[in-house]
């Protein structure tokens, strides 16, 4: 459904979008990604054909972005970064406006503004102006005018940024009910937005692809790593040095009263482990395998170590 | 077509929804009116004089006296009414960054630029369409033609929406409407006064400031001269100020 291949974008002496390569596959939402200024705006700003790209192919639903961008954009909802409202207008004049912009038949425009102010939520507020509604209806507004001519693929900016726990979930919940009919691809800096809305994961950082694929790939690919966790009732200086002397341990680490053993793929020390805290009693209350959550993922992908 | 209409519909619906429309039209009507008011004045004084000499009655004519003057008056007023219309229609658009919903729209640099002209070519048309009240006046008491009145109005509204097309170009060039309402005087002004050079110059020099100005083409359209030379320049200069506007946003976009 979306396809980017080689793609590049310069702005002036500034590589914003360096060689960036994926595929979302139909009905599916995939995160974009990436710490600030890592290129996801521009990525997203490409695809929707407000911006042109430097190098490089990229369509949406079938269509070139390049070539065919009114097609096109009759088949890409898309919420901006900054929500495109006009202040001065109320919610359903604005959405009545949009419609008309998007070419929704005017036989069809009036069913097409109900449907989406009743998707988004958005009755109790329809006849104010949207200079007077709250930050989270505004949000609700901005998703409403990317729905409202039915597209087949939304491209989503920042969805939840700026709003409260509660309407984050609410929002979340809206984009998960939109999963299998419309592809959609949403950027984040959140972590827990993409492990609870997506399928899989773009991350890139300052332009360049470090990592794509569906999340139980992702975290596959960084199995190499093994150890465990553990947690001690003593807290001696010579502990790290006990455990490190246990033949085949590589690394040890030290963070707010828990160790983190690590050792080479394929072995499993755990038994000797055991043995050593009992033997010196140094009292045991958790052991946990070390597993990469998808923090420590993120962070090591954003400085390289997924790099494919 | 549909897509002009739709941003035209929504833009107008902007100016009457905001003081901007009744602030403009307003002060425009005042200065109109007491223009109007003092050349009636001068005028009346002017026949009761006349009204001794019979050769003096022959040459009275409220068209040349009234109607001239007053169409100069009013283009004097609509060069510093216009760039207010004007300045917010793309400067606005790229400060609040609502051109991001325009320019991933399926509709057309073109279409969005026609249409923001249309709306202001609407609200400057309901602004001349109102100063024919001050005609009742004359028409009411005095015998003025029509002809070289309609030709007046046609000529104030070619001149306006050429004012219209530079605006918006001015407009594309900024997201600040104050340096957007100001380069806009500025370039009006300056297509004004560019006939006072013409004093000075000779040759082809003259004769192309001369076309150029903006004075030179009205004049004959306020004594009632239909002229297609006038109408081609401003159908141009409209043109090349709309033609401005969509190369500015189509390279901002390519930068």
């Amino acid at each position: 459904m979306i396809e980017v291949e080689n793609l590049f974008k310069k702005f002036g002496e500034l590589q914003a979008v360096k060689d960036l390569s994926f595929k979302v596959e139909k009905g599916k939402i995939w995160g974009l990604l990436g710490p600030n200024a890592a290129g996801k705006t521009t990525t997203m700003r490409i695809l929707t054909g407000y911006l042109p790209a430097t190098d490089g192919k990229a369509s949406v639903a079938g269509f070139d972005v390049f070539q065919q961008p009114n097609e096109l954009k009759k088949n890409i909802g898309y919420l901006p970064e900054v929500l495109p409202l006009y202040p001065e207008m109320t919610v359903h004049s604005f959405l009545d406006f949009v419609a008309e912009i998007k070419q929704t038949p005017s036989s069809e425009r009036k069913d097409a503004v109900e449907k989406v102010i009743d998707i988004s939520g958005l009755a109790s507020v329809r006849g104010r102006l949207i200079k007077n509604i709250s930050r989270g209806f505004k949000q609700r507004v901005g998703i409403a005018q990317a729905l409202i001519h039915d597209p087949q693929v939304l491209i989503l900016d920042e969805p939840t940024i700026g709003l409260d726990p509660a309407q984050i979930k609410e929002i979340r919940q809206l984009i998960k009910s939109f999963k299998g009919e419309r592809t959609i691809l949403l950027s984040t800096h959140l972590l827990a937005e993409m492990t609870q809305t997506c399928d899989g994961a773009v991350i890139i950082n300052e332009g360049n692809l470090m990592a794509s694929g569906s999340l139980e790939e992702l975290t596959a690919s960084f199995k190499e790593k093994e150890g465990v966790v553990i947690k001690l009732r003593q807290h001696g200086k010579e502990i790290p040095s006990l455990l490190g002397k246990i033949p085949g341990v590589s690394k040890i680490s030290q963070e707010v009263g828990e160790f983190t053993i690590e050792w080479g793929k394929g072995m499993d020390l755990r038994d000797e482990i055991t043995k050593l805290i009992v033997d010196k009693e140094l009292g045991l209350i958790e052991m946990r395998p070390l597993a990469m959550n998808i923090e420590e993922l993120y962070l090591s992908a954003i400085s390289g170590g997924l790099r494919q | 077509m549909k897509n002009i209409w739709a941003i035209s519909k929504k833009e107008v619906k902007t100016y009457f929804t905001s003081p901007i429309a009744y602030v403009v039209t307003t002060v425009f009507l005042v200065l109109v009116g007491f223009f109007f008011y003092s050349l009636i004045l001068w005028f009346n004084s002017y026949s009761l004089q006349a009204s001794r000499y019979p050769e003096a009655i022959q040459q009275l004519d409220i068209n040349q006296m009234v109607y001239s003057p007053l169409f100069h008056n009013i283009s004097i007023i609509l060069l510093l009414t216009i760039p207010l219309l004007t300045m917010r229609l793309f400067a606005e658009e790229k400060k609040r960054q609502t051109e991001e919903l325009l320019f991933t729209c399926p509709i057309t640099v073109n279409q969005i630029i026609l249409g923001k002209f249309f709306a202001s070519l609407f609200v400057l048309f309901v602004m001349l369409l109102l100063t024919g009240v001050l005609s009742l006046f004359t028409f009411a008491y005095g015998n003025p033609e029509l002809a070289p009145i309609l030709n007046g109005y046609l000529g104030l509204f070619l001149m306006g929406a050429a004012f219209i097309a530079l605006g918006i170009f001015f407009s594309s060039l900024t997201e600040n409407q104050v340096v957007s309402a100001m380069l806009t005087f500025g370039a009006l002004l300056l297509f004004l006064i560019l006939s006072w050079a013409t004093g000075s110059a000779s040759g082809m020099l003259k004769d192309v400031l001369n076309y150029l100005s903006f004075v030179q083409h009205f004049d004959d359209m306020t004594r009632g001269i239909l002229d297609t030379t006038d109408i081609v320049y401003y159908l141009s200069f409209i043109f090349f100020g709309l033609f401005l506007t969509h190369s500015v946003i189509q390279s901002r976009r390519w930068r």
